[in-house]
């Protein structure tokens, strides 16, 4: 039993907390421990390196600082938590002085950071400690037929990481998708950035960006759009609407955490994915669930994974 | 002797932590332009503030509303052929304009950056709701009727949390980040 210390995020109690039961059933099944960072606290998203830099760092740092008294590696759901950790981490590790300052605020709350453990976004941990075939052997309705757009997000592939995952050209979130069953399709905008915070901050903007990766999915033909995000899933799917009403477009496209996707492979309860939250109906993702039971006890559920590969 | 620095280099050591090769290596080849996901959207496109920069015109870098219209999706960081680092760029504006004081006005962006800072500070996590202030007067009543539309269809589906949420040593927290730094003129 492999164990991290999980950091939920904000989002995780609100708008997001499909993405988090669905995180801890789909672990539960893979034999991961997923430990809470006690008291942990808001990463600080992008509006603290708006107002300091260095206060953006100590909010990270509390949090690595309780993982590393648990001894464990941090892992984060949410893109912009786990870029934030991660490169809070990198820069406490290289810079001694930004150490030193930060450690000394750490003390505050009794705490100190040493530098010892490591940040993994939830899906590194899942395709590469995880594997693919630890995967595809909790497969037990492949999710035949079902096309899905992998939307990896900006900020999981960038900038400058050295963990041996691809940020030009990632297949790994594609790989995920077929080894639960399903059809990737060819999804030019998977990689592009869906404005974040900016539908605050400039509305227009955000759902003019929002629109091109709508659109990108729908030319796709895709299903359902897979997210690893939060934030990309509330931009994409609850400002659906929006996007519509101010380009006069009609999308209607479901958009579901990978977790949430794997989970219903793996043969959960809709229910105990956080599915039935949704502002657009994922009904082709549960009618093709709905779809399986029969063929999939019929071919058998190794066979029918093979199968399910393009 | 009188010593002033240049707005480039006020800029440029804003920057220093971040690893920048220093704005004056831009060889202006407009690839952080044509990365931006969001440049139809700025007065001026990444690559031209870095020459405005460059040149001093720090009133209309400083009245721009590029900076506040970046996302923070890092693509020009990762693509720059001169690492630059156009997005940690975009963060230091943000960060000067605000403590300047000289931000263009009507803008969203600093107002939701310093209510989001000020109800971390408090509570120690984040609460949606607590933001709408920030924008929701500036889109006027169409725009403050769509967004309480918006907020009421995910309360529906139990997407928004009712009461904020906060950490459990919220004087701890609070203690440290006034070591880091010192909150009043911040928060």
């Amino acid at each position: 039993m492999k164990r991290y210390a999980y950091f939920p995020g904000c989002s995780a109690e609100s708008v997001s907390a499909s993405y988090h039961v669905s995180t801890l059933e789909t672990g539960a099944k893979l034999g991961i421990e997923f430990e809470e960072i006690e008291d942990w606290n808001c990463c600080g998203a992008t509006p603290y390196t708006n107002i300091d830099e260095l206060l953006a760092h100590g909010l990270c740092a509390r949090n690595l600082a309780i993982a590393e008294k648990a001894g464990l590696d941090v892992v984060a759901p949410c893109n912009a938590c786990f870029k934030n950790l991660h490169h809070a981490a990198a820069e406490l590790k290289a810079d001694k002085d930004l150490a030193e300052h930060i450690n000394f605020a750490l003390e505050a709350d009794g705490l100190h950071f040493d530098g010892k453990i490591g940040v993994h976004h939830l899906i590194h941990v899942y395709v590469k400690d995880v594997g693919l075939d630890a995967i595809k052997k909790q497969v037990k309705q492949p999710l035949k037929g079902l096309k899905v757009a992998a939307y990896y997000g900006c900020q999981l592939v960038r900038p400058d990481r050295n963990d041996g995952f691809d940020p030009e050209d990632p297949r790994y979130f594609e790989d995920l998708l077929k080894a639960i069953g399903a059809e990737a399709v060819d999804f030019p905008q998977r990689l592009h950035c869906c404005g974040a915070s900016l539908m605050v901050a400039n509305r227009r903007a955000a759902l003019a960006m929002v629109r091109d990766l709508l659109r990108s999915a729908v030319q796709a033909k895709a299903d359902v759009i897979a997210t690893a995000c939060p934030l990309c899933q509330l931009n994409l799917e609850c400002y659906q609407q929006d996007v519509n009403r101010e380009f006069g477009t009609t999308y209607k496209v479901p958009v579901l955490y990978f977790t949430q996707l794997m989970g219903l492979a793996m043969g959960i309860e809709p229910r105990k994915l956080g599915i039935g939250t949704e502002v657009v109906s994922p009904k082709p993702v549960l009618e093709c669930v709905a779809r399986k039971p029969a063929a999939a006890a019929a071919a058998g559920a190794a066979q029918t994974v093979k199968a399910g590969q393009p | 002797m009188k010593t002033t620095m240049s707005f480039a280099d006020e800029i440029s050591n804003l920057m220093y932590a971040t690893g920048t090769r220093g704005l004056n290596s831009c060889i202006q080849c407009a690839t952080c332009s044509a990365t931006c996901p969001a440049v139809d959207h700025m007065d001026h496109t990444p690559r031209r503030l870095i020459a405005m920069i460059n040149a001093g015109l720090k009133d209309e870098v400083l009245a721009s509303n590029t900076f506040w219209t970046c996302a923070s999706c890092y693509e020009c960081s990762s693509r720059c052929p001169k690492e630059i680092k156009p997005s940690e760029l975009m963060y230091a504006l943000k960060r000067y304009s605000i403590w300047h004081n000289r931000y263009r006005r009507k803008l969203v962006g600093p107002d939701f950056s310093r209510r989001f800072v000020r109800t971390i500070m408090r509570t120690g996590k984040s609460y949606e709701p607590g933001y709408a202030p920030a924008f929701i007067f500036e889109n006027g009543p169409v725009g403050m009727v769509r967004e309480m539309r918006f907020a009421m269809r995910l309360m529906a589906r139990r997407r928004i949390a009712l009461v904020p949420k906060r950490i459990k040593r919220t004087r701890n927290f609070r203690r440290m980040l006034s070591r880091i730094l010192p909150l009043e003129g911040v928060a």
